[in-house]
């Protein structure tokens, strides 16, 4: 995974029990493992397999990616807001690369 | 009480074939890394012998795909998402693509919403295939055919 931070969209404020939508973007070359190199070689897969989403300590929602999803993975998903708190997202690539990035929710 | 007698040579010829058995299964690449290359098998594996209803999935992609590296889809199925009652897993395959696998989306009740979006690698044209895992431990099924200009598998 680049350096560079994932975009992650989240709505300033929510009420509690509202369905909120949450949209990351990360960039990663999603290398598949079925390309070769201009000699024939074969460039090995290294991909983004597991997203996770958890809120205030708790997994809500979690992604096992394949090789079919596309360089720079968008994904968009939703939580059901149960008060003000704190999002952490993680992305786990082939490589055992790790990324985590916190987020706050505010309720009002 | 009953004892029962296993011959020496039974017992080395079991311990000798568990050994082997062991060495096979820790050389296979991680879990998870295993290519499945046919839809069948794909369907197999989340379905086992269950028999999906072929209704309750709206699958949104482009009925034409431009570019085959990026086609953007979303997934959902309309459920209250309570305890009771909620989508424990949407997955989605590319029927055609070297590796059928696109992703496994693990939901909870605290989703509120099972609906997903993101982009995916379509190799040509070909059936796109969602299943959809229930708590109730039921499955839906869903195809959409996508037409594709230029694949965007690679090699």
């Amino acid at each position: 995974m680049s350096a560079a931070k994932p975009r992650i969209r989240v709505p300033e404020k929510a009420k509690v029990g509202e369905v909120i939508e949450i949209k990351t973007l990360v960039q990663h070359v999603m290398e598949t493992g079925n390309r070769k190199t201009a000699d024939g070689k074969v460039v090995p897969r290294n991909i983004i397999n597991t997203f996770t989403a958890s809120f205030n300590g708790t997994e809500f929602f979690k992604a096992d990616v394949a090789p079919g999803i596309s360089a720079n993975p968008y994904l968009a998903f939703f939580m059901k807001v149960p008060g003000p708190g704190e999002f952490e997202f993680t992305w786990l690539d082939d490589a055992g690369v790790k990324i985590s990035q916190k987020m706050p929710l505010a309720v009002g | 009480m009953e004892v029962e007698v296993v011959g020496r040579r039974t017992f080395l010829l079991g311990a000798g074939a568990s050994l082997a058995v062991a060495t096979f299964l820790a050389n296979l690449p991680a879990l998870g890394q295993e290519p499945v290359r046919s839809i069948d098998e794909a369907l197999k594996k989340v379905l086992g012998d269950a028999k999906p209803a072929e209704t309750g999935i709206t699958l949104e992609v482009p009925e034409i795909a431009e570019n085959g590296n990026t086609v953007p889809f979303t997934l959902s199925v309309d459920s209250p998402m309570t305890e009771a009652s909620h989508v424990k897993a949407l997955h989605i395959f590319a029927a055609g693509n070297p590796q059928v696998g696109v992703a496994s989306y693990i939901f909870t009740p605290a989703s509120g919403k099972a609906a997903v979006s993101s982009r995916m690698r379509l190799a040509r044209t070909q059936d796109v295939v969602a299943v959809a895992a229930l708590s109730d431990g039921k499955f839906l099924i869903g195809r959409r055919e996508v037409k594709v200009t230029i694949g965007g598998c690679g090699g």
